[in-house]
């Protein structure tokens, strides 16, 4: 126990800007994949034909594949085409692509959920098909999508893991460096778990408090 | 033509698929009226006031607002709807936002008012359907009576030249809808032109300037409420009353 506490410590600069490049990673991962997946989401929802369809291709080809695999394709297979990404750029893109076509999923579903009737609505009091979509369909749908997409923080931070694979200087590549330097890959590994683990749980309490914040007076029960 | 016509709706026919919802109907509505519309469930009503203000479009026929056609290609739709106000059956209130956020956000985003005038705007109101005091609670927060009273300050807001209401009282409890029909009856004295879809036979009688009975898709028979309740010109208007004060009449004695 004392060793793990001396290597955890000995290590702890090198580990948490490991943990750093996770947080980051998770990050615009995240910003990227919401972005992405709002329009994956609007497309398949109220876009046109065109729009509907490259959606629908998009949320298919990123859920349907490993990432280690869009991981690989961005990183080996785009330099092919004469577009070559750093380790840095490929693991965002990936991620984001990644995560994107996730959040569509969960977006679509509560963007459903609000219904046809907030729509009516809007429309006869004047307002155009988009401007309701963003001042009375989205508010609500984001919300409503809080719990289940609540998940995906999380879920997308584990999965940040895979890019050590292009040597991108995160959590576990910082682990699998000290693993080779001190032989001890249980300490190491056990020491990157524990950070791994402070940050789902800082993560879930900051979900928990997000969706206590966006519930809409008077409809807590229904 | 005359120029106290507000709402002029000719021939209008309405398919859904092959299914004809309506067929040849015209209406005319003079400034200032209160036109009730009744009939069987499934008739073509609501389709009828949805093809009025452009949520759905007819399938042939024209529809005039004080004199410009609305279902001329190239209108500017949303406008129209503007003009236009509608009451639904289930409310459809927004229901992220409180009541007050319900009335102005027309008055900020369609109207683009300032928001100090669209505050002062949304709160009279709010006050001519009586929650001036309800003003921060959110749809959830209200009674259905109340919630439907916010929808009529919404529609409201936005001075319309028309407003249609689709059987406003019946997703209402009895106790409920007195309020609702009180406030529709201080419109119709104020002189809102109103076209109102509902079973409520007392307002219709009392309130309405013209009866239209519906059946099938056509109108079958209209007139001042005196004559088409006391001297129903056909069968099936006959039949209709009986049955629905059977229905309704025994409800509202409760
Ligand atoms: N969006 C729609 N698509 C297909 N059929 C519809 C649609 N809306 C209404 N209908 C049909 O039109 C007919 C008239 O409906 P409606 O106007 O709601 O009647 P009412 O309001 O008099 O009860 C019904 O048979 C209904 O099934
Ligand atoms: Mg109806």
């Amino acid at each position: 126990m004392s060793a793990f506490i001396e290597l955890f410590l000995r290590f702890l600069p090198d580990l948490l800007s490991g943990a750093a490049m996770t947080l980051l990673l998770t990050a615009e991962g995240l910003a990227a994949g919401f972005v992405l997946g709002l329009l994956a989401a609007l497309g398949r929802t109220y876009g046109s034909k065109v729009w509907h369809a490259l959606a629908t291709a998009y949320i298919e080809l990123f859920r349907g594949t490993p990432l280690l695999m869009q991981i690989f394709l961005l990183y080996y297979g785009l330099p092919g085409f004469g577009i070559t990404l750093s380790r840095e750029w490929a693991a965002f893109l990936a991620l984001g692509l990644n995560s994107g076509a996730y959040q569509a999923e969960y977006l679509r579903g509560s963007i459903l959920a609000i219904g046809e009737g907030q729509m009516i609505a809007g429309r006869a009091i004047g307002l155009s098909r988009w401007k309701t979509i963003w001042h009375i369909i989205l508010p609500q749908a984001l919300r409503l999508a809080i719990p289940a997409w609540a998940n995906e923080p999380v879920s997308l931070l584990k999965s940040t893991a895979v890019v050590f694979l292009i040597a991108v200087p995160e959590l576990m590549a910082k682990a699998k460096a000290i693993a080779a330097k001190t032989y001890d890959p249980i300490g190491a590994y056990l020491a990157a778990a524990v950070l791994y683990l402070v940050m789902v749980y800082l993560l879930d309490a900051f979900m928990k408090w997000m969706e206590r914040k966006s519930l809409i007076p008077g409809l807590e029960t229904k | 033509m005359d120029s106290a016509l507000i709402l002029q709706a000719r021939n209008l026919t309405k398919r859904y698929g092959a299914n004809i919802i309506f067929q040849d109907i015209s209406l005319d509505v003079q400034k200032g009226e209160t036109i009730v519309i009744i009939g069987p469930s499934g008739t073509g009503k609501s389709t009828l006031l949805r093809c009025l203000n452009l949520l759905t479009h007819v399938d042939s026929g024209q529809i005039f607002l004080e004199g410009e056609e609305i279902t001329a290609p190239g209108i500017n739709e949303d406008r129209v709807r503007q003009q236009i106000g509608m009451v639904f059956q289930n409310f459809l209130l927004f229901n992220h936002l409180t009541a007050l956020d319900n009335v102005m956000l027309g008055l900020t985003k369609v109207r683009k008012l300032p928001k100090p005038q669209a505050h002062e705007k949304a709160m009279h109101e709010l006050a001519r359907v009586g929650l001036a005091d309800r003003a921060g609670h959110y749809p959830g927060q209200l009674s259905g009576g109340q919630q439907q009273r916010v929808a009529i300050a919404r529609a409201l807001a936005m001075d319309p030249k028309v407003m249609l209401f689709d059987e406003p009282t019946s997703a209402l409890d009895p106790e409920l809808i007195g309020e609702v029909l009180g406030v529709m009856a201080q419109l119709a004295r104020e002189n809102m032109t109103m076209l109102v879809v509902t079973h409520e036979m007392g307002f219709a009688r009392e309130v309405a300037d013209r009866i239209v009975f519906m059946e099938k898709g056509h109108i079958v028979e209209q007139g001042a409420p005196d004559d088409l309740f006391e001297r129903p010109q056909h069968a099936r208007t006959r039949e209709f009353l009986w049955k629905i004060t059977e229905l309704y009449g025994k409800k509202e004695k409760k």
